[in-house]
């Protein structure tokens, strides 16, 4: 049986559904995160499921039990907010023993728990602060803690790196997997940063307008995306749109723009006069100063970018269209604007998508 | 402020400084030179402090007024009983403007407005008119009881006027706006995502009221206090209109004195305590009014 | 929600109920003897009341102006000036007048007049000395307002002006007062709506020739209910709230401006 399973749930605001008919479910020890763009529903539907909003439809199970019309309070779901939500009037202590006292636990057992909570996110020491005297990273730690103080079957996080800096939203992801991985709570992550869902989650669901547009690994989702939201939202790609032509036995694409045919990957089976998209990462893009023996196409280089790790390099073809190819290292030295130069890729590494 | 210069400056500042040291300050520091100098028949109807005589500059100053104060048992009742009767209705604003404040702070958008605005409206109304509404209720004769008579509840009037409760009643509906926009302005900064942190750890509606509302409302709930507090030991109008013969209140005994005694001196001298005696809680007022609470 | 509405029925009762019976045909308050407006058009001929109100009028207009004024450059001088000498008692006087009962104002005033008048001869108890003391503490009141004004109003826009060539007098003028013109029609309103209920104050500094409209109401009242002082209750009531509507209806309009900006 699932942890959660969601069934169905809707929820309108006025006339817009932020939540759109909703199915999914999170097993137990999950890693889960809901990613999408803002105004997806992913915070409306995260809502629900703790219980702050209502569904106008549909149903919330955790272990079995149907929730949807329990209030927040009376849910075995725990909720680490965005914007921490301490309590200002109370030191770090007595906000972490908070939902412990409200389950009437004796003190001597709280104090041991609110030592274990601190112990577990390395903010021992820190009992008697309050949180205006704590930087963002420590008032994170401590929310997490308060919210994974009573043990709950589940734990929502809402955005919990967005506050961050670069490096302290790479130490802090691996705490969360690290602490994730000890406890075994399940955790659902709602978060619109592509990065982070794929670098921490178990298992993605990509969210648009209030549906789930895909569910499966991150590699899943970003080697195999089912539709064009999903290949364009989670990381850079190339999109060419055309009819499919037979050519010498084989089918391929025509894109405008693009003087060449397009070639399918192996094992697309559909009929001639078709319109795909077929979607080509950056970084499965090969660039050549001569015409190589594969597929290529001619283009100028008209832009390169240095972004440390990597550069992203925007080229123009002859027919108008832009591609983006993606270089590990420096190619600042390698390639100069307006130079003319091959870009082709490998059949394999092409993905075909329907809509 | 960029470019007003040093004159602009001193003139922005001292323009106003000056009318207040002159109309506030002074006055203040003359009441306390008076509070030292002996009641006579005349204009002004009080010693002077200094005379120029043959030897030189002489002082009269004498503490007699203070020591009456000390010894006549009106103005000790009056005091506490001012203090009392403040203390009250202070306590009762709380009670009734706590609630009001919240079911305010808990309306959306544009009716909060319009909440607000009902709220204030009768403080700008005459208070003098408000407070004598409130005879013509009251009286043996007056609205109220012909009601209950009317309705055959009591057989004779009842004592609602001219006596403790009326002036009571008096007090909490003047000053019940002072309490109710101070709170509102506490419960409406509150962070919702606090309240919703302690139900989403389990907290009822109850506890999270007593455990997270109320503790994060104590500077509105303090401010209010004040500000109904210290204006309502020195009310005059009200303890004059709506108490009776035992009703003893500071601001009263002061109008007495000065008014139908003419006796200035003591009424200095009183007045001096009154101002001791508050400058406590002014302070304090001070201190959070200085964090823009105030509506 | 029923607390509002039990908080509300209880503020408002009392003014609803004068207005009632300020068109009672009957002179008692608890006999309705059918709709009337006989106590307007006594009112009307009382001159006593006129007089009074007339009085009312030309003091709390004056005193307004200048709490306006003085309570403006009081805000500006406490919110932009963290630091200066004297800021603590300047503070002090600014907000004390806001809580200290009437009585100590009023005496204390009346103390300086009479001593003044003995040592110079001037002023004379009156029209002025009552313009004087309202616009004291109005001014107090003002400054409270214009202080919570400024503290949200956006200094860009002023370093905008400025780095566009305009002059310090010039931002004053076309940047800041309108930006803060919500506290400057409120903050008059509220002085003048204060200089025209206040009794206590007026009473002690007032002289043999001043009658202000609250000092008469408050001789009438002293002798029992009277069906003349409902009416202009009722009429008092009618101006405050076409006022007080008229200042918030303004300063929302300002708001709303401001924020679609």
């Amino acid at each position: 049986m699932a942890l959660l399973e969601i069934v169905g749930a809707s929820k309108h605001f006025g006339a817009t559904a932020a939540v759109d008919g909703v199915s999914l479910s999170v097993e137990r020890g999950d890693f889960f995160a809901l990613l999408g763009p803002s105004g997806c529903g992913k915070t409306t539907l995260l809502r629900v499921i703790a219980g702050f909003e209502t569904p106008d439809r549909g149903h919330i199970l955790i272990d079995g039990i149907d929730v949807t019309a329990s209030p927040p309070y009376a849910r075995p779901v725990n909720m680490m907010f965005q914007s921490y939500a301490l309590f200002p009037h109370m030191d770090v202590a007595a906000n972490i023993a908070f939902g412990l006292r409200q389950e009437g636990m004796d003190r001597r057992r709280i104090a041991g728990r609110v030592d274990e909570m601190l112990a577990l996110v390395q903010m021992a020491g820190y009992e008697r602060r309050r949180p205006h005297e704590l930087s963002g990273g420590q008032r994170q730690r401590v929310a997490l803690a308060r919210s994974l103080a009573k043990m709950p079957k589940l734990l929502l996080l809402d955005e919990p790196l967005a506050a961050l800096d670069r490096k302290l939203r790479a130490e802090t992801r691996l705490e969360l997997i690290g602490i994730q991985e000890r406890i075994g709570t399940t955790f659902l992550v709602v978060t619109h940063d592509q990065e982070e869902a794929l670098s921490m989650a178990s298992r993605v669901s990509v969210m648009n307008r209030g549906r789930l547009v895909q569910t499966g690994a991150p590699s899943e989702i970003y080697d195999r995306p089912n539709s064009r939201f999903v290949a364009d939202f989670v990381g850079e790609i190339n999109l060419f749109e055309g009819e499919l032509t037979a050519e010498f036995n084989s089918l391929a694409l025509a894109v405008a723009g693009l003087e060449k045919l397009v070639p399918l990957p192996p094992g697309a089976n559909l009929p001639s006069g078709v319109a795909v998209t077929v979607a080509v990462r950056p970084e499965k893009m090969r660039l050549y100063r001569v015409s190589p023996t594969g597929f290529a196409v001619p283009a100028t280089v008209s832009s390169v970018v240095y972004m440390g790790g990597g550069s992203i390099i925007h080229l123009l073809t002859g027919g108008g269209r832009t591609l983006k190819a993606c270089l590990a290292g420096t190619a600042v030295g390698s390639f100069a604007r307006d130079e003319a130069i091959w870009v082709g890729w490998s059949a394999e590494d092409s993905i075909v998508l329907s809509e | 402020m960029i470019g007003i210069g040093r004159f602009g400056r001193m003139l922005l500042i001292g323009v106003p400084f000056f009318w207040l040291a002159l109309f506030f300050l002074l006055p203040l520091w003359i009441v306390v030179k008076i509070s030292l100098a002996e009641s006579v028949i005349g204009i002004p109807p009080y010693t002077p402090l200094v005379t120029h005589g043959v030897s030189g500059l002489k002082f009269h100053a004498t503490l007699a007024n203070f020591a009456l104060l000390v010894h006549d048992q009106l103005y000790l009742r009056a005091y506490f009983g001012s203090l009392g009767n403040a203390a009250v209705a202070t306590v009762l604003c709380l009670l009734l403007g706590y609630p009001i404040a919240y079911a305010i702070a808990r309306t959306r958008g544009r009716r909060r407005q319009v909440l607000l605005f009902l709220v204030m409206l009768p403080f700008w109304t005459s208070f003098l008119i408000r407070v004598y509404a409130w005879i013509a209720i009251l009286a043996p004769n007056g609205i109220l009881n012909e009601l209950l008579t009317g309705l055959g509840l009591i057989s004779e009037p009842l004592p609602l006027l001219n006596n403790q409760f009326s002036v009571e009643l008096g007090l909490v509906y003047s000053y019940l706006p002072f309490m109710i926009l101070p709170v509102y302005g506490s419960l409406s900064a509150l962070d919702e995502s606090l309240l919703e942190a302690a139900a989403d750890l389990g907290a009822r509606p109850v506890p999270v009221f007593f455990e997270v509302i109320l503790p994060l409302t104590v500077p509105g709930i303090a401010a209010g206090s004040l500000l109904v507090l210290i204006p309502a030991i020195g009310e005059f109008v009200i303890p004059d209109l709506l108490g009776g013969p035992d009703t003893l209140m500071i601001g009263k005994v002061l109008w007495d004195e000065f008014f139908n005694n003419r006796d200035w001196p003591v009424a200095s001298a009183v007045t001096v305590v009154l101002v001791a005696v508050l400058a406590i809680p002014i302070l304090f007022a001070q201190r959070f009014l200085e964090r823009g609470r105030i509506a | 929600m029923a607390v509002l509405l039990l908080g509300f029925a209880f503020l408002y009762a009392p003014i609803g109920l004068l207005v009632l019976y300020s068109f009672n045909a009957s002179r008692l308050v608890t006999v309705w003897a059918g709709f009337s407006t006989r106590w307007y058009g006594e009112l009307a001929r009382n001159e006593g009341f006129r007089a009074a109100a007339l009085t009312s009028f030309e003091v709390a207009t004056f005193a307004a102006t200048i709490a306006l004024v003085l309570g403006t450059l009081a805000g500006f001088s406490m919110s932009r000036f963290s630091r200066f000498r004297g800021r603590t008692i300047f503070g002090f006087a600014l907000l004390a007048p806001l809580v200290v009962p009437e009585v100590i104002l009023g005496l204390s005033l009346l103390l300086l007049f009479v001593s003044c008048e003995n040592w110079i001869g001037w002023p004379s108890r009156g029209i002025p000395t009552i313009t004087v003391a309202h616009a004291m503490f109005g001014a107090c009141f003002v400054s409270v307002l214009v202080r919570a004004q400024l503290a949200g109003f956006d200094r860009a826009l002023e370093e905008a002006a400025l780095d566009l060539g305009a002059r310090p007098s010039t931002v004053l003028v076309r940047i800041t007062l309108p930006g803060i013109s919500p506290a400057l029609i409120s903050g008059w309103l509220l002085a003048f709506t204060l200089s025209l209920d206040d009794l206590v104050v007026a009473s002690f500094v007032t002289g043999p020739s001043a009658t202000t409209l609250p000092m008469a109401v408050f001789s009438s009242v002293r002798l029992g209910v009277s069906p003349e002082v409902n009416a202009l209750a009722t009429l008092f009531l009618g101006l405050v709230f076409v006022l007080v509507a008229l200042a918030f209806w303004l300063t929302a309009r300002e708001e709303r401006r401001r924020h679609t900006a």
